[in-house]
């Protein structure tokens, strides 16, 4: 088989993932490109014995160097010399699309063109000559359909006889610059001179490059030969004389010389038989941008997105989680039984792990339809006019009307995740913003930290419960927008930034196909990605929670209580017909019986599953159904009466041997060791221990502390709001608004991070998204804390008080002027 | 005038970008180049940034950076 690798370049919406889904199929691959975070996709086809590799580079408008995408692109054509380049063009604006096109045939790379959406084409009323396009640029010219494979083959063979063909690069030279010829020919002839070190350059791209003032060609030139200094600054003469000559700079000339012969082959080339382009979108955008209505439409699409992704999502794992309830319970059947007082070491990690895979796992369903939807947003052309809309007040803290997007994802009202939403950061095109967007996001309200505010609200702020979830799902949004504006202006001050200028596509109706793969495909990556993560920390945590277990003495000391506890039900029970004469095992037997039936008539729905799990434990053994059932036999009363007191106690002496497990290990003892300074937030250690715990997954909080305020194994729990008020009497509202806003800001979820490691490609980015929340939550909470007890205020008031300071930091960061326009001028 | 001053509804003929760098290429990029037609389409709902058209291509921009292009309106 012979081996072929092919590249598709082209503009954005122009249809080139369209095409190179139907080039490839199913069979894909995403990695990065070194060093950036550009998403390099691979994909590969067989076919007449040839086995191609198709690597889709990042649509770029044109090959300067002033992105990362445009970079790597420019690299991998150079450098990765593919045998044939597929440029795909939207056939419905040729002009445009030409632009990138001649300056992939100045690069000397074997292009084919493919003039993509010529139905879109047909319905603007245009009809293209391909024969004649093809001739006088002498490249192959495929026009296809590719939304529904019209062309593929097509397409297909001219690869394949490019790929064979010897070329050698035959460029007819259809593009000139004739005010700067002379200056192209000098400077050729200076490169030719250097044709060891620059053989992967094709001269005279590279002489445009360096009349471009491309900052990229010129280091290179610069570094690579040893008259490299000379030739670069005898173009930087020739760019300023050109300058001072025709009052306009060499790369605005080259630019503009390339529109003119993009309008000249268009128009050689097209007839145009309406003058209506797309006007379908012109009417759409008049709604979608209207003053009034836009803003009002892009409200019902947030709006949309929550309620069917978070709401209808949720509503969707009450079908899915019996599915990872019954894996559960598989993996427990597995597991060796719990003792009387034990819990096995490989049962307790097990059940641990399972459960926090669990977690994650019953997030699917919201994630599919969420990430379908955002395929929607992206396909139908929506998401430019989020942008439009939502620019002129996210740019103004340091974000980007792009931003929009990751912000609603992240849960601007309750109920996002920072994981979807630091990945779609990507299509921000200004570093500056992006970073700023990537960094505060994890602080907006994510699904997992809510479970944490009802539970709080609920015991402390219980009076006022509408206006507190008011005051948490918005004081994050008071918080992110400044807290961005100042990291915009120290830490990421010297980030690049990039202009605004975007493009508005048609609107194009998305296909089925296109959007059900994305969501597949980008759940996959969650949970690839995101789980083993998970599973990671959740191991760690374990360990932690676990070691090194009780000391000796207190372990005898329950063993006593429950020798004493069976001793007592022996006694009790003595010459019961039922339950009498039980040894410790029988006791034992009698109490997992006792557990599993418990665990059974939970799970029962209908009045006949109650009647069928009645008849299979009385199977099971008669006897010990009658003890826990029959309500007049005397001697089944006095036996259950006494398996009541056992299994009392038996709860008791596990749930207080759990708790003396958790504050001797090492996690407790961490907590412990925090609590002096902790204090100053109103935090106690078992605080410190939820809150440690949270960084494997926000939804950490409330189950630790459910097991520090004593959660149980195999019997009815007492709600968790009521064990926290009865346990933590030294509580107030104010310590519970403390954690809350430590919460807000508390460092991002190890999944986050990761996330934030793979979107910024930093390690150093990874480590400050953790520590700055860390500080910011911490100073937050010691201020609301000590500040709130200072001045006697109670939690309500410390609330509105902080609210009151946060609104107005926002106001504030909100005038404070960014100074992008003067970097434009130089 | 430069792009920044005409009105939605208002076209121009683009006579030179006093950008340089970056966002004069983003300019040529998006077809602005001095010599072609734009008209302003709208402004966005809360005036920043606005929408323009040119040459069939149609692009949004911030009127910070509209101020970089110069342009000499049609009648």
């Amino acid at each position: 088989m012979k081996k072929v690798k092919i590249a598709l370049a082209g503009q954005p919406n122009c249809g080139k993932s369209t095409v190179f889904n139907g080039l490839t199929g199913a069979k894909q691959y995403v990695a990065n490109y070194p060093g950036v975070t550009v998403e390099k996709m691979t994909g590969w086809y067989a076919r007449k014995g040839m086995n191609v590799e198709v690597v889709d580079l990042p649509g770029t408008y044109s090959l300067t160097s002033y992105s990362p995408e445009e970079r790597v692109s420019r690299d991998f054509l150079l450098h990765e010399n593919p045998s044939v380049v597929v440029n795909v063009l939207d056939a419905s604006n040729l002009q445009r699309s030409l632009y990138l096109t001649f300056q992939l045939l100045e690069m000397r790379v074997p292009v084919v063109m493919n003039l993509n959406m010529m139905d879109a084409a047909e319905d603007a009323g245009l009809t293209i000559d391909v024969q004649g396009l093809s001739r006088y640029l002498g490249v192959p010219v495929v026009p296809t359909v590719m939304k529904t494979g019209g062309g593929k083959e097509a397409l297909r063979d001219a690869v394949e006889a490019v790929s064979l063909s010897e070329n050698t690069g035959a460029y007819v030279p259809v593009l000139e610059y004739p005010a700067l010829e002379d200056a192209l020919h000098k400077l050729s002839g200076m490169l030719s001179g250097e044709e060891d070190a620059l053989a992967a350059y094709p001269p005279r791209w590279l002489g445009v490059k360096l009349l471009e003032g491309d900052r990229e060609a010129h280091r290179l030139v610069e570094e690579a030969t040893r008259g490299g200094a000379e030739i670069s600054q005898a173009a930087h003469s020739l760019r300023a004389s050109f300058e001072t000559e025709h009052g306009e700079s060499a790369d605005v000339y080259i630019a503009r010389s390339r529109y003119r012969k993009a309008a000249e082959v268009a128009g050689l080339f097209t007839v145009r038989k309406k003058t209506t382009r797309a006007s379908l979108t012109s009417r759409i955008d008049n709604l979608v941008c209207h003053k009034i209505l836009g803003p009002l439409f892009l409200v019902g699409v947030i709006y949309a997105l929550y309620f069917l992704a978070i709401v209808k999502g949720y509503e969707l794992t009450n079908y899915t989680w019996p599915l990872l309830a019954a894996f559960r319970d598989f993996v427990e059947s597995l597991l060796p039984a719990a003792g009387f007082i034990d819990v096995p070491l490989l049962r307790a990690f097990a059940l641990w792990f399972v459960d926090s895979i669990n977690a994650l796992l019953n997030y699917i369903p919201i994630f599919f339809i969420l990430f379908g939807l955002i395929a929607v947003l992206e396909d139908s052309g929506y998401m430019p006019r989020m942008a439009f809309i939502m620019d002129r007040i996210l740019s103004r803290f340091g974000l980007h009307g792009q931003s929009t997007l990751p912000m609603v994802l992240g849960g601007v009202v309750v109920g996002g995740c920072a994981v979807p939403a630091v990945m779609s950061t990507k299509g921000i095109p200004d570093e500056r913003s992006r970073l700023a967007t990537i960094l505060t996001i994890p602080m907006l309200n994510c699904l997992a930290k809510t479970p944490l505010y009802i539970l709080l609200i609920n015991i402390y702020f219980a009076g006022s419960k509408d206006v507190s979830m008011f005051f948490i799902s918005t004081v994050s949004l008071l918080l992110v927008l400044p807290v961005a504006k100042i990291l915009t202006m120290t830490v990421l001050k010297s980030k690049e930034t990039a202009p605004f200028i975007m493009e508005m596509p048609s609107y194009h109706m998305p296909t089925v196909r296109g959007v059900l793969g994305r969501a597949v495909e980008r759940v996959w990556l969650y949970v690839r990605k995101i789980t083993t993560v998970v599973a990671a920390v959740s191991v760690v945590l374990f360990a932690l929670l676990q070691f090194p277990g009780l000391s000796e003495e207190s372990r005898a000391r329950y063993e006593e209580r429950k020798d004493a506890a069976v001793a007592e039900f022996q006694r009790s029970t003595e010459g019961n017909a039922l339950a009498g004469g039980l040894d410790e095992e029988g006791i034992l037997g009698l109490a997992r019986y006792n557990d599993a039936f418990r665990a059974a008539r939970m799970k029962v729905k209908t009045p006949e599953d109650s009647e069928a799990m009645a008849r299979d434990f009385e199977a099971r053994n008669p006897a010990f159904y009658k003890v826990l059932q029959d309500r007049r036999d005397p001697a089944a009363k006095q036996a259950n009466a006494a398996l009541r007191t056992l299994v009392d106690e038996r709860r008791t002496i596990m749930l207080e041997m759990r708790k003396e497990q958790i504050e001797t290990s090492v996690l407790g003892t961490v907590g412990k060791a925090m609590e002096p300074f902790s204090k100053w937030a109103g935090f106690n250690w078992r605080v410190n221990v939820a809150i440690l715990s949270t960084l494997a997954a926000k939804e950490s909080s409330v189950a630790t502390l459910g097991s520090l305020y004593q959660q149980e194994e195999g019997g009815e729990s007492e709600a968790l709001e009521k064990r926290m008020a009865s346990g933590e009497s030294d509580l107030t509202p104010l310590h519970a608004l403390a954690l809350m806003l430590f919460m807000v800001m508390c460092p991002p979820c190890f999944p986050t991070v990761i996330a934030v490691k793979v979107q910024t490609g930093s390690t150093k980015w990874m480590l400050f998204s953790f520590f700055y929340p860390l500080v910011l939550g911490l100073s937050a909470a010691v201020l609301v804390f000590s500040g709130g007890t200072a001045l006697g205020l109670t939690g309500e008031q410390a609330m509105w008080v902080f609210y009151g300071m946060a609104l107005l930091l926002t106001l504030a960061m909100g005038f404070v002027g960014n100074g992008r326009s003067a970097e434009h001028g130089r | 005038m430069t792009l920044e001053e005409l009105c939605p509804g208002e076209s121009g003929r683009m006579e030179k970008v006093t950008a340089r760098g970056v966002l004069a290429q983003r300019l040529m990029d998006m077809g602005l180049y001095p010599g072609v037609e734009i008209r302003v389409i709208r402004n966005a709902p809360l005036e920043d940034p606005m929408e323009v058209e040119a040459d069939g291509s149609y692009v949004s921009i911030r009127h910070e950076e509209a101020r970089f292009v110069e342009v000499c309106a049609a009648r």
